[in-house]
């Protein structure tokens, strides 16, 4: 299982990196933002994609669109982990095709549990 | 023309405006047109002086405000800090930014040195937990037991070490929670200052608000601005801070599981 962390804080990509480890997913790479994490996606096999959504040069949700964009990576799961708390926003990112959406601040327990989830739906469907 | 300094009050100028009003009614009732042209003269002199007085003072309470504002306009952007508590302020925040990082990178560090230490110790200790029941319960020969012995013996002064490196590690992360002292202070500062800031724009604002008055303005961008507002309405905002106050803002985790289930999610 390959992950990719898009976040523009080192610190937050650092908690969810160790938090994945938990988990027992070590295979990860990071990128600060859109611009730099959609190339990584298309050049790469990922497996999983984890996002932020507030980033400069291009952000989680423009990520998120550009992914379901794109022929050979729109099936990729996609979890939001963000600070962005506005109802519209988490309607916005549901419509544009996310996979689970968690707000920061968020516990160990809460970031196992969406992932679970998102697994549990891509391997029923 | 007349002299700024020899202007009235607004409450004076109106007053002598209603003065001269009446003068104009009773010149023009007399049929008196003359006369009645020349007081119209009148008012609009007194009407300009009352502008000049107001757009002196607006010049001047611009001139005050812009002052209070610490920025140093001549020399802004020139590199030139000391003159400007703005540049000041951003390169306070800058350094919390610092600050805060420095403080959770070097936290991540012992922790992620840490978990390996403790994960090995406990590991170390239910293997040897698990053999030493066999000794108690005689299932051991002596070799095994000789084994045993030496295994004790490193697992004893591994321990010791880890625990004393685990207590330094506490220490150092104990030690890395200072930066909450320090920025603090800073952002209180930063914090004094936007009150400051707020403070000299609401009378600037008052300021220009009594010229658009005596000058007869008439903004009409007001609502075009609100308009424009209204379209950015996903723009990413960041942390909440007052969550509980705003509806359009959800209160937690719970409360997005319930929106996305209520999306068929």
């Amino acid at each position: 299982m390959k992950i990719l962390i898009v976040d523009d804080f080192s610190t937050m990509r650092r908690i969810i990196k160790n938090l994945l480890r938990d988990l027992g997913f070590s295979n990860t790479q990071e990128a600060d933002d859109g611009l730099t994490g959609l190339p990584m996606l298309q050049s790469g096999s990922f497996d999983f994609l984890i996002t932020d959504w507030n980033m400069p040069g291009m952000t989680g949700i423009d990520l998120l669109k550009a992914v379901r964009a794109d022929e050979r990576l729109r099936d990729l799961p996609i979890l939001m982990v963000t600070a962005e708390a506005k109802r519209d926003q988490i309607i916005e990112a549901a419509q544009a095709g996310v996979n689970g959406y968690v707000v920061k601040p968020f516990t160990a327990a809460v970031l196992k549990e969406k992932i679970d989830k998102v697994f549990e739906r891509v391997d029923a469907s | 023309m007349l002299d700024v300094d020899e202007a009235k009050e607004p409450s004076e100028l109106i007053s002598s405006l209603q003065e001269s009003a009446e003068k104009l009614v009773a010149k023009l009732d007399q049929g008196d047109y003359a006369g009645a042209s020349s007081v119209i003269e009148e008012i609009k002199q007194q009407r300009d002086s009352g502008i000049y007085r107001e757009v002196g003072r607006l010049t001047r309470g611009l001139h005050d405000a812009i002052n209070n504002f610490h920025i140093d306009v001549e020399n802004y952007g020139a590199g030139d800090k000391q003159d400007s508590e703005m540049v000041n302020a951003r390169d306070r925040l800058d350094y919390v930014i610092t600050m805060t990082q420095e403080a959770a990178d070097k936290t991540m560090d012992m922790v992620e040195d840490g978990i390996p230490m403790a994960t090995n110790l406990s590991q170390e200790a239910a293997i040897l937990q698990k053999d030493w029941g066999r000794l108690i319960r005689r299932e051991m020969d002596p070799s095994e037991f000789r084994e045993l012995y030496k295994r004790i013996d490193v697992f004893l002064s591994q321990a010791n070490t880890s625990a004393d490196s685990l207590n330094e590690k506490f220490n150092n992360i104990l030690m890395a929670q200072g930066y909450q002292d320090l920025t603090g202070q800073v952002i209180k500062k930063v914090i004094s200052l936007v009150q400051e800031v707020e403070e000299r724009l609401v009378e600037l604002v008052r300021v220009a608000g009594e010229v658009e008055e005596i000058t007869g303005i008439v903004r009409s961008t007001d609502k075009k601005e609100d308009d424009s507002k209204n379209e950015k309405n996903n723009e990413a905002e960041g942390p909440q801070i007052n969550a509980e106050s705003r509806t359009d803002v959800v209160s937690g985790q719970d409360d997005v599981d319930d929106l996305l289930s209520s999306l068929g999610f």
